[in-house]
């Protein structure tokens, strides 16, 4: 069996998404239409938060996406820290954006819910706060890698912010909850829990959540592939460039 | 390691007013404030400690892009990374040059500056103690924002979106420690937490901060 490390070449990992991305694509849509059409019109509405409770099958998808992008991130950077492949620099480098929307998606949803539920968009709770200070991170991120010209100082530079950055994004995590108190219901979804969403609403928010990853795995393919070809053609043209 | 540090203290000193000017900002910020709130002591005196935490991480993190900005311009630093000390070092030294000469004077003069604020009497120790325990935090985190800026441009504004985010858990227990000292709570929880996230950055940092240089220098 091939080993991972094989699609660490461009070539391959072109050719590879280029035959996984159209199942990924379809296999996403038809998750999260499923899902979506599923929760909003046939599950029945919450008996105290009315038809608002339907707001999670968006909201708690993204927002698991959220910190999973930056996990994924996480790990391409380590991975190119250590291996040295460009596929990887360029997979956390595409996975930034998306996250970052995803960071919004949750936020934004989260303060709509909240205003009919807890009577205020915003409020300085310990989830929010910390989702807050995740969506600084991607921005700085960002900032960083569009900043520097050169691509594998770039790509340096941010591998290791990240690692900095994962540290201090766990720190603030635990540090927010020590300086307020929580509005927001703990976990409800964890495996090993008596206490969860009610089946009802259990399945259809399954279904969501494998949309949004496929999703999220499909545009950080797609964002890749165009990384690599945007990479490929500037090589191309210093090439011409050296040649006149 | 002592020649450099001796040589960053006295350039900080001499050259270009970059010692004063971090106390003169944060003059002006604490000067701001009743401004823009109002001059009700009562209200300031609630808030007197955060504004300080605020003002004090505002004034560390202006002076920070001249940290190593002004040996990279002039070549200095190549001929620091080529010396025989390890690069770690040359960045703890120049952390421990920046909080000698920006942050210190900070804590220094911040009780002053909280008489204008009207902080509560208690508050005056935990404000000095976490300032004292919180800052060096603040000087070794910017150094890390500083190397990863250096090779730029117009470094400035990325590094503070670089650098705030980072500030926010030494933020926080600075803050706190200093709010409940001045409301007269226990604030020794705080201040083992703020101590805790000081040595854990100086022990580990430094390391960050080097490899960040070394790519930038490459």
């Amino acid at each position: 069996m091939a080993s991972i490390w094989s699609y660490a070449n461009p070539k391959k990992f072109i050719d590879t998404t280029d035959r996984v991305l159209p199942v990924l694509s379809v296999l996403a849509l038809a998750a999260l239409v499923g899902g979506l059409v599923w929760g909003f019109f046939f599950t029945p509405d919450d008996y105290k938060q009315g038809s608002t409770v339907k707001i999670i099958y968006l909201h708690v998808p993204a927002a698991l996406m959220a910190i999973n992008a930056w996990m994924m991130m996480l790990v391409a950077s380590v991975v190119w820290i250590i291996r040295r492949h460009h596929v990887s620099a360029l997979a956390a480098r595409a996975a930034a954006p998306v996250g970052a929307m995803m960071t919004v998606i949750a936020l934004a949803t989260g303060a709509i819910w909240g205003q009919p539920m807890w009577g205020t968009w915003w409020e300085w709770d310990p989830r929010l706060t910390s989702f807050l200070i995740l969506f600084l991170f991607y921005l700085g991120y960002m900032a960083l890698w569009s900043a520097i010209e050169d691509d594998d100082t770039a790509a340096d530079l941010t591998g290791i912010l990240c690692l900095v950055g994962s540290v201090f994004a766990l720190l603030s995590r635990y540090a927010v909850n020590f300086w307020n108190q929580g509005l927001h219901q703990g976990a409800s979804l964890s495996l090993d829990k008596e206490e969860n969403v009610a089946d009802v609403f259990y399945y259809p928010l399954l279904l969501c959540i494998a949309g949004f990853v496929l999703l999220f795995v499909a545009l950080v393919f797609l964002r890749t592939q165009t990384e690599i070809r945007a990479r490929r053609m500037r090589a191309l043209l210093a090439r011409e460039r050296l040649n006149d | 390691m002592r020649a450099l540090l001796i040589r960053d203290l006295r350039l900080a000193v001499r050259a270009g007013g970059g010692f004063g000017l971090g106390l003169a900002f944060f003059l002006i910020v604490v000067v701001l404030i009743p401004f823009a709130v109002g001059p009700q002591s009562a209200l300031l005196a609630r808030i007197a400690a955060g504004v300080l935490w605020i003002g004090a991480l505002l004034a560390c993190l202006l002076s920070l892009d001249r940290l190593f900005a002004l040996d990279w311009d002039d070549g200095s630093l190549d001929l620091l990374a080529t010396a025989p000390l390890p690069m770690e070092a040359i960045v703890s030294i120049k952390a421990l040059a920046h909080w000698l000469t920006t942050a210190l004077p900070l804590v220094v003069i911040a009780p002053v500056l909280a008489v204008l604020l009207n902080l509560p009497a208690a508050g005056y120790w935990p404000l000095v103690l976490s300032l004292l325990l919180g800052t060096p935090a603040l000087s070794v985190i910017g150094t890390f924002g500083a190397a990863l800026t250096v090779g730029l441009k117009r470094g400035g504004l990325l590094m503070s979106l670089l650098v705030l985010p980072l500030y926010v858990p030494t933020l926080i227990f600075g803050a706190e420690a200093a709010r409940r000292g001045a409301e007269g709570m226990a604030y020794g929880t705080p201040l083992i937490f703020l101590a805790g996230i000081t040595c854990g950055t100086i022990a580990l940092l430094p390391f960050a901060s080097a490899a960040v240089l070394r790519v930038n220098l490459r």
